[in-house]
């Protein structure tokens, strides 16, 4: 790691409980390199042990640190801070939006992960389908497959919930089931879950998309949730033509 | 841990149309709704105006007259410009929705706003020749 030492001013978001929210202003010096997830955890470290956030696996797989950096949806564990700010610079740091903030920088997710139950691609799986030895491993419900005959992961979606942060149109409708969620039902398409028709096909469901694509900019793990949601529109259209010249 | 208030964290429509921190796509909605809110605002105006119809002749010509100043005519290039935005970024997203070009949305966002542009200086070429 370079020796290079800048002097970056944390403008944190800070809320408990019932109270307003406000801004706390933290001056550190860390090296460009670091991460900004380093930053708020010396502010914790050495500033202020009552500041709440979340993360665990520190390499962009639990999904855990989403923050809003200076007004864009980031991983802050795989976001250096020489990308995002420069010396003697500002990094403002906020919850992801369009979920309740529980405290802090953390925020309440079920909405996400109500909407994965209800495409049957829940972000945690009961104990008994997640053999421990490997064999047998069996998911929940047909899991699409590639040619190789590997089962394809849910696209890759980490539930970190910056998608439905970076909606403009999530915050005034609750009910709708975002990016993510429609991801996973494209994933496993209405051809092989015609059930999920019922689900997705509706004012909160593909329709309540308004097109800004701002999911896919945010993703972390390349799901393209957008162009996954078009195709999820293209799945219903075609459904319904279909039953129009009486087909299935 | 308790969860305190179960309200999201937004700003509610704000949040439609803020553009900060937001890509090509985001301000290509927040256009979209913004011509939308236009258009439909004109919609009642241009009804009012075609009211005066009603009235006899001398209302309408009165208000035609009244309707050459340069201000109401900027307000009709707007509604030129923010009619051509919203009608061809309507078949880019019609188009998206039937799963046609999505990779591409970005370009085609580009190629409304060039048409756009294009189609107003001609509009407004046309209009200030014949006035
Ligand atoms: C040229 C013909 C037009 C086309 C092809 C068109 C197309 C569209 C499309 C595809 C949308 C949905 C956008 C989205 O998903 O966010 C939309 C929204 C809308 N349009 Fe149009 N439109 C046209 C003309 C008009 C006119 C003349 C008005 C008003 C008088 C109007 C008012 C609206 C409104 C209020 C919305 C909702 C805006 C929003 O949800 O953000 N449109 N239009
Ligand atoms: S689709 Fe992408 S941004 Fe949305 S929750 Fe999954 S990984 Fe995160
Ligand atoms: S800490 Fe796990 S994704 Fe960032």
């Amino acid at each position: 790691m370079s020796e290079e030492k800048w002097t970056v001013n944390f403008v944190v978001y800070r809320k408990k409980g019932e109270g307003a929210p406000h801004y706390q202003t933290f001056t550190l010096e860390v090296s460009p390199e670091e991460y900004v997830i380093d930053g708020v955890e010396r502010i914790w470290a050495f500033h202020d042990r009552s500041l709440v956030f979340a993360h665990a696996c520190h390499h962009s797989t639990c999904g855990a640190c989403g923050m809003r950096v200076n007004g864009v949806e980031k991983l802050t564990c795989i976001t250096r801070i020489r990308d995002v700010t420069s010396n003697g610079g500002t990094l403002r740091i906020e919850p992801l939006r369009n979920f309740p903030v529980i405290s802090d920088l953390v925020v309440d997710m079920s909405r996400l992960y109500v909407g994965m139950d209800k495409v049957h691609a829940p972000a945690v799986h009961p104990l008994s389908m997640a053999p421990l030895e490997g064999e047998g491993i069996k998911p929940p419900r047909e899991v699409p497959m590639d040619d190789g005959k590997e089962y394809l992961r849910l696209a890759d979606c980490i539930e970190c919930g910056l998608c439905i942060s970076a909606c403009p149109v999530a915050g005034t409708a609750e009910e709708y089931l975002g990016p993510a969620v429609l991801a996973a039902a494209q994933l496993q398409g209405l051809g092989r879950a015609p059930d999920l028709t019922a689900v997705v096909d509706c004012v909160d469901g593909v329709w309540r998309c308004h097109s800004a694509y701002e999911c896919t900019a945010v993703c972390p793990s390349s799901v393209d949730p957008g162009w996954r949601i078009m195709d999820l529109r293209r799945q219903v259209l075609a459904q319904r033509i279909r039953r129009w010249f009486g087909g299935a | 841990m308790e969860n305190p208030t179960k309200k999201p964290n937004t700003r509610g429509i704000l949040d439609w149309f803020d553009p900060r921190g937001r890509r090509v796509g985001g301000w290509g909605f927040i256009l979209n709704r913004l011509t939308a809110i236009g258009l439909t605002v004109y919609l009642y105006l241009h009804l009012i105006m075609l009211g005066k119809l009603a009235q006899g002749p001398e209302a309408y010509d009165s208000f035609i007259a009244f309707a050459k100043q340069p201000l109401i005519m900027f307000g009709e290039m707007l509604v030129i410009i923010g009619g051509l935005y919203h009608g061809l970024n309507g078949v880019r997203i019609a188009l998206n929705s039937f799963g046609v070009g999505v990779p591409a949305q970005k370009q085609l966002l580009y190629g409304v706003l060039g048409l756009t542009l294009v189609g107003s200086l001609i509009f407004g070429l046309r209009m200030f020749a014949t006035h």
